[in-house]
């Protein structure tokens, strides 16, 4: 099952110490969140994590890789405090997940809500049969100004941090050469 | 350049189709999975795949970085323009049935099809923006 | 039996629960700055899982309106994870930003040293 395969790439990224590895394995990680997420019917959500996942965050995971260094040093202080931690937690987690109904019932609580309404009635309100659209766009849209307003912010946020020549070796030339990545 | 033939030609031949293919996205986000999130990343995608074969320089081509600066608050501006447009018009503030004065559901498909495109060229901007950023400081 | 059942109709929180569990161990374990932030984004994703998972219904069809359909997947978690992904890499290249900087500032990425050369000064 897919699933099982998405923990055992995590387990690969944990033990992986090459941190080029690392970034080439969560890119395959990510694809195959995305066959997860179409087995799930999730095709919008799917489509986006394959170009953003596999896509734009491996190419911004080389390029700081290619600003900084590709192995990791590991100190590796062999302690079991974050191991414990981790484990608890997720008992903890475990514990709660077991109130949840079981996978695919369709009367469960999260199906009775709003949700029939938006089924039932988006193509006769807006004319548009992706419910996703509908729901993104005109029920929910103020929670999309928000999104978008927050997208605003990082990209602001990268430009203002990488922009301006480097402290060490003085400001690079203009145009001409391409990526060394 | 140094990148291989078989490389740039293949760029080339497949660019004009990615760029469809976000077009398409965009536009029949409406009917089909897709919208103004994904055509975003697609089209940036693009423009990081010229990036990446052709130097910096030919995306810059493509993409002005100025353009491209300036298209990451557009979108947020169409965005919050169309909810404005909405609350000027004398409904709610992204109330969109007032676009069109004979048939509201008609109204809120327009009003849907402005704010995915202030998505794209938000999304879009940022990602190339983003790309931008990390390959100058490399230089 | 009804432990086995059980099991088995929760095994998609299971693993999603150990992707959160990893993910958290990445971050808490790991000095090396980006693999923290790659833990992060593994936490990340799973949580979209986690919503994902309980808008499923067995026999449903993804969210389109179509007269040949009548069982529908829940649309509204799609909506929410939707934008999730696109904020979350977002978020993600401006903690890189944040580390390319580090790295010029300290000339490492790895938390050990980096404390250490706060100690020195």
């Amino acid at each position: 099952m897919l699933l099982t395969l998405l923990a055992v790439v995590t387990l690969a990224i944990i033990g992986q110490r090459n941190l080029f590895g690392v970034v080439i394995l969560s890119g395959v990680y990510s694809f195959l969140m995305a066959s997860v997420l179409i087995v799930l019917d999730a095709v919008d959500v799917a489509m986006t994590e394959a170009s953003v996942g596999a896509g734009i965050s491996t190419i911004v995971l080389l390029a700081t890789l290619h600003l900084t260094r590709t192995i990791e040093v590991r100190p590796w202080r062999r302690s079991w405090a974050p191991l414990v931690l981790a484990l608890v937690t997720g008992l903890a987690i475990a514990w709660g997940s077991l109130a949840l109904p079981p996978f695919g019932t369709p009367d469960a609580v999260i199906h009775r809500h709003v949700v029939p309404r938006y089924l039932a009635d988006t193509v006769k309100d807006t004319h548009v049969p992706n419910v996703v659209t509908s729901v993104l766009a005109d029920y929910r849209g103020y929670d999309t100004l928000g999104e978008t307003t927050v997208i605003f912010t990082a990209g602001i946020g990268v430009m203002l941090l990488l922009r301006g020549a480097r402290r060490r070796d003085g400001g690079g030339g203009d145009d001409g050469a391409g990526p060394r990545a | 350049m140094r990148t291989s033939l078989i490389l740039r030609i293949g760029t080339k031949l497949v660019l004009p189709f990615i760029l469809l293919f976000a077009l398409y996205v965009q536009f029949h986000g409406e009917y089909g999975p897709g919208g103004g999130f994904q055509a975003g990343v697609i089209t940036a995608g693009m423009v990081i795949l010229v990036g990446i074969t052709f130097g910096l320089g030919a995306a810059k081509r493509i993409a002005p970085p100025g353009l491209v600066r300036a298209m990451v608050p557009l979108g947020v501006l169409i965005y919050a323009g169309t909810g404005v447009l909405g609350l000027l018009l004398g409904k709610n503030f992204l109330d969109y049935s007032v676009l069109s004065a004979s048939d509201p559901a008609h109204g809120r498909g327009l009003g849907i099809f402005m704010v995915e495109s202030g998505v794209l060229v938000t999304v879009s901007g940022t990602m190339t923006a983003l790309f931008y950023a990390f390959v100058e400081r490399g230089r | 039996m009804q432990a086995v059942q059980g099991f088995l109709d929760h095994y998609n929180y299971v693993v999603t629960i150990f992707l959160m569990v990893a993910g958290l161990y990445i971050v808490i374990a790991r000095g090396n700055m980006v693999k923290k932030l790659i833990g992060l984004s593994i936490f990340q994703t799973s949580v979209y899982l986690l919503y994902i998972e309980p808008g499923k219904i067995l026999g449903g069809t993804a969210p389109i309106i179509d007269p040949a359909f009548t069982v529908y997947s829940n649309p509204l978690p799609h909506v929410l994870i939707l934008t999730a992904i696109v904020v979350g890499v977002a978020t993600l290249a401006l903690g890189l930003a944040l580390v390319v900087r580090i790295h010029e500032a300290y000339g490492t990425i790895e938390e050990d040293e980096i404390f250490e050369k706060d100690g020195d000064t």
